[in-house]
């Protein structure tokens, strides 16, 4: 098999793959290909394991599966019509990327965003964290063998999505948000079944942590397993709860509030333990305290009446120059970087992925472990592929 | 004589397509159950609340191609599932389902049964070898390392039975439970038994060498169609067989009040089964390295001190 090569020697991964094999070919150690097609690569990851029985001295991560060139096409839309694309980076938190988009053109244009549609974003970003953390948590259980967690949160996973249905109409990729506002205000009713499901999560919470939190199985793989130090992971752009749980006071949410966070009361989840269980015990606390800023979110925008779409020309056409946004996504530091030449479309755009910049930190991590925590270090990055490959 | 043979061959008959029906029955339970402890319906589609899906899924195997990787060891590769198959079916063959209703007394029972059953673990260490692949080899490494060294706690937890029952011979052994079940005796060599159990079957929380999200699907990666479904017959039956002992030797057997006592036999097995569904439906999975720490460093001494103990107050009494 190793003769052959894993893969035609033209391409890149092929010359990395040539790399790693070259290495390989001096000691005895069995190269392994976990993916693209594997139950817990999340989607289409790939990784190269060099192996010595099952502890891992080598590894090389594979990506572009699901590369379909968004900042390219990017350049070729205009601004609005590049909206509903973010939907598609990180699928399972449409409305936290769309967030960052909006927030750059903002920022590039110089509006002034209504404070109801403010509230209502930020809601709803709560909301969409709730929702790719209990997808994360479902998944990683799953991973490591506890098969009951994943249907536990895909069930209350199905309340949120509810929720998003009836604001816009979508449930996963929800393109809710626009450059000014928000599409529409919010329903009849809507208030009532969010407050209904403020009130039960907290309890659903529980389930799932009887079922694992302080299991010993579940700590005997989590608990020092694929480390990693603050200073390392701040090193190789760790951000969003895979840092917090290193024990870095770091939540952009806090340190440059945008769209209010700073008027909400809330605390940034953060944990010392640098390992897998602390990053699980960082999301725990994340979609409980999510739950309380959408409770206040919910108790402000009951009250506040107003529009929820600033003036906005009818084309959208932002001055010349350069702009930075970014947001605290589920995954991490969402950012993205716009160039305007002053036409209706953008001359450059680049996104900063918070998945992509956290799997760099894959191999450090796994790194004489063994296979089996690879899934488990997979699992406490909580990459989504669609933003990783973008 | 030829009346004793035909017998010997009907009882057979009836045993092993009992066994086999069962076995495929024990899936849609499991599916069932587990479904209901997850919020869901399991199978519901084929026949009334899905009571066909077995049949019809052991249908769609046998009509898949018969799929065979390049670079596998073809004979060694059609030779591993039949080997394990057989192994644990044939190993039905001492259980007594009730004081009469077996198909053969061995008076060696449960030496017959502990040697055959370590038979199929080469079954699976044959197939990973077999399949020319490299996560099959990955599953067939654990699966030898696992399955042979949880034996050794299966047979040690075992002897505390054996040294208070006097025989090796099944049916002495659920004789001796007249007064009293072996697990009042020996609840730790019972605990041992449920835990290594575990560990022999392959199931959550020591299903590695299968384990899917790791590797893929383990020693099995490779199988498909038919050959497939006899790995997967192999690991049902052997699941009825670890129950059948349980009850023997622990459990008091056919041994109860009222009903017959194949009823007594068959409910306390299923009690097993779901036990065994229940696990699945709880735990996460074990690491490899710490389930054989778990096996060598806290089962052996424990089960070593069992029958030590076992000995002591056997020569005081």
């Amino acid at each position: 098999m190793l003769e052959k090569g894993l893969l035609d020697k033209g391409s890149i991964e092929g010359q990395v793959a040539d790399d790693l094999m070259k290495k390989a070919l001096k000691t005895k150690e069995l190269w392994i290909n976990m993916g693209p097609q594997h139950p817990s690569t999340h989607g289409v990851l790939r990784l190269i394991l060099a192996l010595e029985g099952e502890r891992i001295v080598d590894s090389e991560v594979v990506i572009g599966y699901l590369h379909r060139g968004m900042e390219k096409l990017a350049e070729s839309l205009t601004y609005p019509q590049f909206l509903p694309y973010t939907d598609r980076l990180d699928y399972i938190s449409s409305n936290a990327m769309n967030f960052g988009y909006v927030l750059a053109m903002e920022k590039l244009m110089g509006l002034e965003v209504p404070e109801r549609a403010q509230y209502i974003r930020v809601m709803m970003a709560e909301l969409t964290r709730i929702s790719s953390h209990l997808v994360w948590l479902a998944t990683h259980a799953l991973d490591i063998g506890a098969m009951t967690v994943f249907l536990y949160c895909f069930r209350d996973r199905e309340a949120i999505l509810d929720l998003f249905e009836m604001v816009c109409g979508a449930r996963l990729i929800t393109s809710y948000f626009r450059i000014g506002g928000v599409a529409n205000d919010l329903p009849e009713g809507f208030i009532e079944q969010a407050r209904d499901f403020c009130k039960i999560f907290p309890k659903k919470a529980k389930d799932y942590d009887d079922l694992i939190l302080k299991n010993r199985m579940w700590l005997s793989r989590t608990v020092n397993v694929a480390n990693i130090s603050g200073e390392e992971g701040l090193n190789l752009g760790l951000s969003g709860p895979s840092i917090r749980g290193s024990g870095v006071y770091w939540d952009i949410r806090k340190d440059e509030p945008y769209s209010g966070y700073d008027k909400l009361d809330w605390e940034i989840a953060v944990e010392p333990g640098c390992d897998v269980y602390a990053r699980y015990l960082v999301r725990l606390k994340e979609m409980r305290e999510s739950c309380k800023i959408v409770k206040q979110c919910l108790d402000i925008l009951e009250k506040m009446e107003g529009p929820v779409m600033a003036k906005v020309p009818k084309v959208i056409k932002p001055p010349e120059g350069e702009v930075y946004a970014c947001v605290e996504a589920p995954k991490g530091e969402l950012g993205f970087y716009i160039v305007s030449d002053g036409s209706t479309k953008p001359y450059r755009l680049k996104i900063r992925a918070p998945s992509f910049a956290n799997l760099i930190s894959l191999p450090t991590m796994i790194k004489g472990h063994l296979v089996a925590d690879v899934i488990a270090a997979i699992g406490s990055i909580d990459i989504v592929l669609g933003e990783v490959d973008r | 004589m030829v009346q004793e043979l035909a017998l010997v061959i009907i009882k057979m008959i009836v045993v092993f397509s009992l066994a086999l029906l069962v076995v495929a029955y024990l899936t849609y339970l499991e599916r069932k159950i587990i479904g209901h402890m997850q919020l869901r319906l399991g199978p519901m589609r084929v026949g009334p609340h899905g009571l066909l899906q077995p049949i019809a899924d052991g249908l769609k195997l046998f009509v898949k191609e018969d799929i065979v990787p390049l670079e596998a060891n073809k004979w060694t590769f059609y030779f591993a599932p039949i080997l394990t198959l057989v192994m644990s079916l044939v190993l039905l063959a001492v259980i007594p389902f009730s004081r009469n209703f077996m198909v053969t007394r061995l008076n060696i029972g449960v030496l017959y049964i502990l040697s055959l059953a370590s038979v199929g673990p080469m079954g699976i260490l044959l197939a990973g070898w077999a399949s020319g692949s490299k996560y099959p080899i990955l599953g067939g490494l654990r699966s030898a390392a696992q399955m042979f060294s949880y034996e050794i706690f299966l047979g040690f937890s075992i002897i505390g039975v054996l040294m208070i029952s006097g025989s090796l011979d099944l049916v002495k052994i659920v004789e001796a439970q007249s007064k009293m079940w072996n697990i009042v005796y020996q609840p730790v060599a019972f605990v041992i038994y449920v835990i290594a159990a575990l560990g022999e079957l392959n199931r959550i929380p020591f299903d590695l060498p299968e384990a899917e999200n790791e590797l893929v699907a383990g020693f099995h990666t490779e199988y498909s169609g038919f050959k497939f479904a006899y790995f997967f017959l192999a690991e049902y039956a052997n699941m009825i067989i670890v129950s059948c002992m349980a009850v023997i030797l622990f459990l008091g057997g056919w041994k109860g009040p009222v009903l017959p006592g194949i009823i007594w036999f068959l409910i306390k097995m299923c009690a097993f089964f779901y036990y065994f569904i229940w696990v699945r439906g709880t735990f996460p999975r074990y690491r490899y390295d710490q389930f054989m720490r778990i096996g060598w460093k806290i089962m052996l001494p424990v089960v070593l001190a069992n029958i030590v103990v076992t000995g002591v107050v056997m020569m005081l009494a």
